[in-house]
């Protein structure tokens, strides 16, 4: 395996937190020592309301889905935690957010710092009109790193955690645009891996791809797994069901269960869930 | 009545309305056409002649009105000169300001929608127009008032920047090619998906690094477009030169910013009007024309040739 994945990682965020085993913390309520954490977080696009008064604790090093029909705010929350939503004019949050106990919206944050802690993938695969190469060294000489060993050493070992270096080891000076749907979203993928974030803000990675690069971008979240903590929007219910360990399920900018995935597929305790989970509505 | 499978296709009919239609629209755009051809066919007729080596290699050390010795070399160079510095200047300013009303900009502020505004109306000013506000802002006041006092203030009455000069018309040119600049840059910038600036913010990218290194050179065809727009229109101007530059006669070329230049356009309305016998200067006078034309073809050509060689690198990586 790549030395993402074997490399300890050195947590950016102080206070750092005690690494947690994958199985202690699946074990654990989602109450216990929360990586993300909202409180009361309502977000207005202008006066429309898109979230209403959000309280989740997100866990470290699992896969947390957020699920909902359309326009339920599912993407909008994601994009609170990397504050990509500071892009969209006339948007007002209030409540707060904490990302390793740091209120990631107070005037001390450096976002540019938060960004590069908290990584993001997107419903359409954005790869930059540049070569293969290019597209990771970007985002590593953001970095600040201008050694070139070390930063081809990374751009293989950043590829092999994508599961992309065998497809693209022979052409990685050529065009990042002439790579397949499925490749170039495991490039960005690849970029986002690069820089060691802590999180990774998955937007409906998969929803642009056919089922066979659907299934190789899940396996590879499922890797991802055990070096980042992932928070991933979803249309698709089985994917949810497949990879996630914690599921929210939004309606109409409300936060109306968060459980255990398994819990929530089969035994949710809302009507509004079950209705939803098993294809009533939405 | 007859079964539909039954029914001719023939009907007889004739669509008159398109047939009339299509005549109509033909004829509007030959007729374009035949007017360009007129032009350029008279022009090279009546100026091939006029042309020779020696007509664009001499001045007019020998009479300006003189058939056999005139020349227009000064009027290339002083032409080419005052485009190329209306670039220098024009590129930047308008850049810039597209980049900060795309980039930066809330697009919906009275602020923003003011300054769009004021671009479109600079589109529509007369060049004479211009010609005057070069006059009175950048001679008078820059020059006469700002520079001279400021530069050598122990010799009030020396005059350097105070008076007609290239940088003088450049700028003025620059003023009224501003908008073009801004409008295809602006294209430009907006054309190029969100997505990409999203995915270097999210990097960790600041909005300064995203635009520098992902925005701008995806944009880079789009700004050279502004830039052959902006050379084309100002390449043949007259009017805005007229007061701030151009000079009837000079005796030698340009040597710096603050002198005064012949110009192409300029000479092609002194040979037309002030000359005593208009039938015989008649043949230079097409010969500047023609002389005119392909330069600014060329300066055209140039541009492209350069865009395209651009766009050729980019389509590699897209």
């Amino acid at each position: 395996m790549s030395d993402i994945i074997t490399t300890p990682k050195i947590s950016l965020l102080a206070p750092v937190p005690p690494p947690a085993t994958v199985a202690a913390a699946a074990a654990a309520a989602p109450t216990e020592k929360p990586l993300i954490e909202t409180e009361k977080l309502s977000l207005y696009y202008g006066q429309a309301k898109a979230l209403k008064e959000i309280s989740i604790k997100i866990q470290e090093k699992l896969v947390t889905a957020f699920i909902g029909p359309s326009g339920c705010g599912k993407s909008t929350l994601l994009r609170c935690f990397n504050r990509m939503n500071d892009l969209i004019d006339g948007v007002r949050i209030e409540g707060a957010i904490r990302i390793a106990g740091h209120d990631i919206n107070s005037r001390e944050v450096d976002v540019i710092e938060l960004r590069k802690r908290v990584g993001m993938v997107f419903q359409r695969s954005n790869p930059f009109p540049k070569s293969i190469f290019e597209n990771i060294a970007y985002a590593l000489r953001l970095q600040g790193i201008k050694s070139r060993s070390e930063m081809e050493g990374t751009v293989e070992s950043s590829l092999r955690g994508a599961a992309l270096w065998d497809e693209v080891k022979d052409r990685l000076h050529a065009s990042a645009l002439g790579l397949s749907g499925g490749q170039q979203q495991r490039l960005c993928i690849a970029r986002a891996i690069a820089i060691r974030p802590e999180i990774i803000l998955m937007d409906e990675p998969a929803s642009a791809l056919d089922p066979i690069a659907t299934a190789k971008v899940e396996e590879l979240i499922l890797d991802l797994k055990k070096d980042f903590s992932i928070v991933i929007v979803t249309h698709n219910m089985q994917q949810a069901a497949r990879i996630s360990d914690y599921t929210a399920f939004f309606y109409i900018g409300e936060l109306i269960e968060y459980d255990r995935t398994a819990r929530i597929f089969t035994n949710p305790a809302q009507k509004q869930t079950e209705d939803y989970v098993t294809g009533r509505f939405g | 009545m007859k079964a539909d499978s039954q029914r001719s296709f023939q009907t007889g009919r004739f669509d008159y309305g398109s047939f009339f239609f299509t005549g109509v629209t033909g004829l509007a755009t030959y007729l374009i056409l035949a007017t360009l051809a007129v032009i350029l066919i008279n022009v090279l007729v009546n100026g091939w002649s006029g042309l020779s080596l020696h007509f664009i290699t001499a001045g007019t050390e020998n009479g300006m009105f003189n058939v056999d010795k005139a020349g227009v070399l000064p009027m290339i160079i002083g032409t080419s000169a005052r485009v190329l510095l209306m670039t220098i200047f024009v590129i930047p300013v308008g850049v810039t300001t597209a980049i900060y009303l795309t980039e930066y900009a809330h697009s919906s502020s009275i602020f923003t929608r003011i300054i769009r505004g004021a671009v479109n109306n600079l589109a529509g000013v007369p060049s004479i127009v211009f010609g005057l506000f070069g006059v009175g802002f950048f001679i008078n006041f820059i020059g006469h008032r700002v520079m001279d006092p400021m530069l050598h203030p122990n010799n009030p009455e020396l005059i350097v920047w105070g008076k007609p000069a290239i940088i003088w018309a450049s700028l003025t040119l620059a003023v009224m090619t501003l908008p073009v600049v801004i409008v295809a840059t602006e294209e430009s910038l907006k054309a190029i998906p969100q997505g990409l600036r999203e995915a270097s913010l999210a990097l960790g990218a600041t909005k300064l690094q995203t635009i520098i290194k992902i925005v701008l050179p995806q944009a880079l065809p789009g700004i050279m477009t502004g830039g052959i727009l902006a050379v084309s229109r100002a390449a043949g101007e007259v009017a805005p030169i007229l007061f701030t530059g151009a000079a009837y006669y000079m005796a030698s070329l340009p040597h710096s910013l603050t002198d005064q230049f012949m110009d192409l356009g300029y000479h092609i309305y002194v040979l037309s009007t002030q000359s005593s016998n208009v039938d015989k200067t008649a043949p230079i006078l097409y010969a500047t024309v023609v002389v005119l034309l392909l330069l600014t073809f060329t300066l055209n050509l140039v541009a492209i040739f350069v865009r395209a060689q651009m766009r050729k690198k980019l389509r590699a990586l897209n």
